[in-house]
């Protein structure tokens, strides 16, 4: 390994990455875009779990008034949506639009029978007029039929908070192995490697270049995706940013040198673009990106270990969710750096420059 | 005096097809040896060999005595090795400045660069992407690329395919600077005029075998020893059968092959036949090759 051949491949591979306006800002757009479509979808107060229709002469004079008088019409987590026509609202409640419908001027509401929602309304109206009667919100021991209430708090795990590290880690799995395996692939087709053979720099000293300039740009841009989505959503983070680093860091030198296998020996980026579709879409459904394995097949379950994927993600969600320290990820960390360790040694050994 | 680089029995399969097929040659130091032959003859191949890019199937390579297959001795062999392809793709968004900078920090020698840049007049788009370079700047830059690490043997595979007269005479007179430097050139080509003018020693291969080898003059001499007599077939009226000489008619000119010039022009002088547009030229390279392989150039 020759550090001075090494660097000027990599500062030469840096530098038309650079130079390449329309890579480099797809590379900066497409991160903004998962920002902003995160931020369009999770920010914001979390929904109401019911819907109640409240209709009245004047709706929304009425509903001030039955807040005040009824329990019901306090309850959290219902959004209670003032209707000016009768009729179009029982359509509404018919197709599951509304949960429950009031008409407060006649005293009748209206549940569907199917609806489990409508069902669960009811149940809480009953409730409220208990605890009404009692002369307040609070549960009392006679409504809860005997049973002593002890509560808990702690912060929500949302699904936004579940799924980000699988999102970071699929977005680097798409750079790794597209930004590095294509390129190669080109560098081959258009005979840049057959010339850089010619030369006394040996393929070793090449690929580990390779591997650098890719990492740095998927740390870079992974970090801006983190920082900018964090901005909007506020993420659960109970680890250590380090470790956070360290497991992206390596879960990326593994994807990268899982590339560089791919394109160690093809010509053509029609097949490179295929292998590399056959290898990334397994990954992104099985590794545990969009939903959780844990009750999934258990053959799944063991077919999952071979993708790097879904150890980057264990160990990401481990470190964000559960604040794992290192010797919690030891193992995935271990597996990633074998897995890397494998990839480039193959990869190396069966690298072609024509 | 021994060879700088020594090639012997050397053969090449591509599965079933043999493209190479027992090339045995040697370089002598500060010589320029050219390997002449059509497309498909193995003339790339054998370099691509020589270079060290393609492995030979069988056969051995000597560079200063000491073989050249791996480890070492091939790094050694890179380090003082030139090598300039038949086409090359160069890394995109890179300037000539920086191809050059970067292809010699991959050496531990390297050539000044000022030096460099005057050898191969690149002066004027030093900073221009190596994309929107002309034929023949394009190949001065791959031949610089070729210098950059002060070579001691330089490659170079049909340098001038592709340029236009200009721009090959150009090459050639930076050819014959390299040679006039003390390094040794390996060149292959189509063209017999550029073999001719640059090359002390030639070797004209077909399917994959040297099938004629020496110096141009050498050839030439060894192989032909009449000169050709061209005239318009419009001057001469009679029959052309006629005439005793040994002639070819090729379109609208006639060719005479003779020894004797003298007695080829008395011969034409009894026929009555007009000598104002009389031409004569020696025999040429190509005119061996054609009678080497019974084959036009194959380009």
């Amino acid at each position: 390994m020759n550090l001075r051949r090494f660097l000027t491949v990599l500062a030469a591979r840096n530098r038309e990455f650079i130079r390449d306006r329309s890579a480099l800002g797809w590379n900066i757009l497409f991160p903004v875009l998962i920002v902003a479509g995160f931020a369009f979808a999770f920010s914001g107060k979390p929904l109401d779990q019911y819907k109640v229709g409240v209709y009245a002469e004047a709706p929304l004079q009425k509903l001030a008034t039955v807040k005040k008088e009824h329990a019901f019409f306090r309850t959290s987590y219902i959004q209670f949506i003032p209707v000016v026509r009768l009729d179009p609202a029982i359509v509404k409640v018919e197709r599951h639009q509304l949960d429950m419908l009031f008409d407060l001027d006649n005293g009748h509401y209206w549940i569907n029978s199917d609806s489990p929602k409508g069902y669960m309304l009811e149940r809480v109206l009953y409730g409220a007029m208990i605890v009404g009667a009692g002369g307040g919100d609070a549960p009392v021991v006679v409504a809860s039929g005997g049973y002593q209430r002890q509560t808990v708090s702690g912060r929500e795990i949302r699904y936004v908070d579940w799924v980000i590290p699988g999102i970071l880690a699929m977005n680097m799995m798409f750079s790794s192995l597209f930004g590095v395996g294509y390129v190669i692939v080109r560098y081959r087709k258009n005979g840049v490697l057959r010339r850089l053979q010619a030369t006394p720099l040996s393929a070793f000293e090449f690929l580990s270049a390779q591997v650098v300039s890719r990492l740095w740009l998927i740390m870079a841009i992974s970090i801006m995706v983190y920082v900018g989505a964090n901005l909007f959503i506020d993420f659960t983070m109970f680890g250590s940013y380090w470790n956070l680093l360290l497991v992206f860091s390596l879960g990326a030198v593994s994807l990268i040198s899982m590339g560089l296998l791919v394109a160690a020996r093809i010509r053509s980026e029609e097949l490179a673009g295929g292998i590399l579709n056959l290898v990334s879409w397994p990954m992104m459904f099985l590794s545990g990106v969009w939903f959780s394995l844990e009750g999934a097949n258990p053959l799944m379950q063991k077919l999952s270990l071979i993708f790097p994927l879904t150890h980057i993600i264990d160990a990401a969600r481990s470190i964000m969710i559960d604040g794992a320290g290192l010797v919690d990820v030891s193992t995935q960390l271990v597996v990633l750096t074998v897995m890397s360790a494998v990839f480039l040694l193959l990869g190396a050994v069966l690298f072609r420059w024509k | 005096m021994a060879a700088l680089l020594q090639v012997t029995n050397l053969v090449k399969h591509f599965d079933a097809v043999v493209a190479v097929d027992g090339v045995s040659l040697a370089l002598q130091q500060g010589t320029c040896f050219g390997l002449l032959g059509p497309n498909g003859a193995g003339k790339t191949t054998t370099i691509e060999m020589l270079e060290g890019i393609t492995e030979p199937s069988s056969g051995e390579i000597h560079y200063r005595g000491q073989r050249v297959n791996a480890g070492a001795a091939r790094e050694a062999f890179r380090n003082d090795a030139g090598i300039m392809f038949q086409s090359t793709a160069l890394q995109d968004f890179i300037t000539v400045r920086e191809a050059l900078e970067m292809f010699g920090r991959l050496y531990p020698r390297t050539i000044d660069s000022d030096e460099l840049i005057e050898i191969c007049a690149l002066d004027e788009f030093l900073d221009r992407d190596t994309r929107k370079l002309s034929g023949g700047q394009r190949q001065r830059l791959l031949l610089a690329m070729a210098l950059v690490n002060d070579p001691q043997v330089v490659f170079l595979d049909e340098p001038t395919t592709g340029l236009d007269p200009q721009a090959r005479r150009n090459l050639w007179a930076l050819v014959q600077r390299i040679k006039a430097q003390g390094k040794t050139v390996l060149l292959t080509t189509h063209y017999m005029e550029e073999a001719y003018e640059l090359c002390d020693e030639i070797a004209i291969m077909d399917h994959g075998r040297i099938i004629a080898h020496g110096s141009p003059k050498a050839l030439l001499a060894e192989h032909f020893d009449e000169v050709v007599l061209q005239l318009p077939r419009s001057d001469i009226l009679g029959p052309i059968e006629n005439l005793p000489l040994n002639l070819k008619v090729q379109d609208d000119v006639v060719e005479i092959l003779s020894a004797d010039i003298n007695a080829a022009v008395r011969t034409l002088l009894a026929h009555d036949v007009s000598l104002a547009g009389l031409q004569i030229r020696p025999r040429t390279l190509d005119d061996l090759f054609l009678a080497l392989t019974g084959a036009a150039l194959r380009t």
